[in-house]
């Protein structure tokens, strides 16, 4: 699974760094910034939450070839 | 459709099918009011069973699409064919006076009244003051600002006090000074200013002579962190835009402004309604008070609970706009009620009960789509300092009147108490 983040849209809500800091974060304007593309476990569900929640649509999660 | 003025007597087998026709499922004014901060309109249910759109009548005799469901609900506050602009023809306002509208309609556009790019730039230079990581530096400070005013709350001899004046009100207005960056010596002014500002029961003329005191204090400080830049909010705007060669004094005067409108009442609405929530669920209270890490969600809860700024999130379509079954004309008013889509049962379940442990973050308390609340992570972090100070420094802290007897704002635009009598 491979998370992409849509800069030209995001709104800096902040939510999806609430849910997970360490697969998110925000550049000083305010912008998403990943930490990483790749979540794993606990984290690769907390994305999946916080793709959910995120109100401009920035985020999107890609599944790939080999995830279970 | 019959122009009866009835409100709430619908719902029998008729009505509702006759309703249905003409898409029109209840013939109540909206906004509904609701009867206490333990109940939703019983109206929203009724849209919601029906499908969860449906045309209304809104208190103003005008007609608008009034949206009770979840999905739906965000579906639409995300889809930009819809518009925040208050200058536009038949945006569903729900305030009833014409003055008031009139100057909702006159005020120089802030960001939450933008569309398109326009919006998106105007937010995306304000964006970097709210991120989580500047939020997280304000704590230190807020929690000397709740500690002082619990402090004072414990030195009265009666041992109660009126938790509007004394807490909910204070703490975001000095939050919001601190923020912006309201010298200290101005606090009391500036409070002096914005409590009355905010009061439900202040007449309009006096709020607007308090209105433009506020914006020429506003302008004022502009002026001085211009000269003498400061490192806050304000002061960095400022700078920017000096930088840019962009300074624009009544743009960041309006902006101050907003700031202060969106985030002082919202706020202490919240603390007084979360408090009397808390204070109904002694079991449930107690839980949060033996375990802080489960504030956060309980605050979450409590915002979907009471979804207090129930019908801010309006719109207009600028084109039509097909909903499932149902066509939105272009021109058409759309009220997305946040409170009708926390109380969706799809989604939430059993939504009337208050369950501080059902992990409610995807709640619309703080609307959805590109307007979604700028100030959500200072809210939360208000009120997550505010109960668990409260209920640690005050653990006896009790409801001094029946809750019959509490004034809560069932008409105002945003929910909430005007008076909350405690003691302990
Ligand atoms: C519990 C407290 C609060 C609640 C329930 C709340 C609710 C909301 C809602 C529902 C919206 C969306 C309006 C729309 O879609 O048209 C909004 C927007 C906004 N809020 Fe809040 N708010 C709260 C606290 C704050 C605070 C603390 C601040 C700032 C200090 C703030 C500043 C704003 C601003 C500037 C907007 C406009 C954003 C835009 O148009 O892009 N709010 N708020
Ligand atoms: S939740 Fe979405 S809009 Fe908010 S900061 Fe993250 S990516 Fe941006």
């Amino acid at each position: 699974m491979r998370i992409d983040a849509n800069t030209d849209v995001c709104i800096g809500a902040g939510q999806c760094v609430l849910t997970d800091p360490t697969v998110f974060d925000q550049h000083d304007d305010g912008i998403v910034m990943l930490v990483t593309k790749h979540p794993e476990g606990e984290a690769a569900h907390r994305a999946r939450e916080a793709v959910e929640l995120c109100p401009s649509g920035a985020l999107s999660l890609i599944e790939e070839p080999g995830d279970s | 459709m019959p122009e009866t003025a009835s409100i709430t007597t619908t719902g029998t087998a008729s009505t509702a099918t006759t309703g249905a026709a003409s898409g029109k499922v209840t013939d109540a004014e909206f906004p509904v009011a609701r009867g206490c901060p333990f109940s939703t309109p019983a109206e929203y249910e009724q849209i919601r069973e029906h499908s969860p759109i449906a045309k209304v009548r809104l208190t103003t005799g005008r007609e608008a699409w009034w949206i009770a469901g979840h999905e739906l609900g965000r579906t639409v506050l995300a889809d930009r064919r819809f518009s925040s602009d208050r200058r536009r023809d038949n945006f569903p306002f729900v305030s009833t006076d014409p003055e008031t509208r009139k100057q909702l309609q006159d005020q120089p556009t802030s960001m939450l009244g933008m569309d398109g790019a326009e919006h998106a730039q105007t937010r995306r230079a304000l964006m970097g003051e709210f991120t989580v990581r500047r939020m997280a530096g304000l704590r230190p400070r807020i929690q000397q600002i709740v500690d002082q005013h619990i402090d004072e709350m414990l030195s009265s001899e009666q041992r109660s006090a009126d938790l509007v004046e004394a807490l909910s009100l204070p703490v975001p207005s000095l939050v919001i000074c601190e923020l912006l960056g309201v010298p200290y010596a101005d606090h009391d002014f500036f409070q002096g200013l914005t409590g009355p500002l905010l009061r439900h029961t202040t007449p309009p003329e006096a709020r607007g002579r308090i209105q433009e005191e506020l914006n020429t204090y506003l302008g004022t400080l502009i002026d001085r962190k211009l000269t003498d830049p400061t490192d806050d909010l304000l002061g960095r705007q400022i700078a920017k835009q000096h930088a840019a060669g962009t300074f624009d004094r009544t743009s960041l005067v309006s902006m101050a402004f907003l700031l202060l409108i969106a985030g002082h009442e919202t706020t202490a609405n919240m603390i007084s309604l979360g408090v009397v929530g808390l204070l109904q669920h002694p079991d449930q209270l107690a839980m949060i008070k033996n375990d802080p890490e489960k504030t956060p969600p309980a605050v979450e809860e409590l915002l979907r609970y009471f979804t207090i700024a129930d019908t801010v999130t309006a719109r207009v379509a600028t084109e039509d706009v097909q909903l499932g079954d149902t066509t939105i004309n272009a021109g058409d008013g759309v009220v997305i009620s946040g409170l009708a889509a926390d109380h969706d049962p799809t989604v939430f379940t059993d939504p009337d009960r208050i369950d501080l442990e059902r992990g409610a973050r995807h709640h619309v308390a703080f609307g959805f789509g590109p307007h979604q609340c700028i100030g959500q992570t200072l809210a939360r972090m208000e009120l997550q300092i505010v109960f668990d100070t409260l209920f640690r420094r005050i653990p006896t802290l009790r409801l001094a009147a029946p809750l019959d007897d509490i004034p809560f704002k069932s008409d105002a635009f945003v929910y909430g108490a005007e008076k909350l009598p405690v003691a302990w």
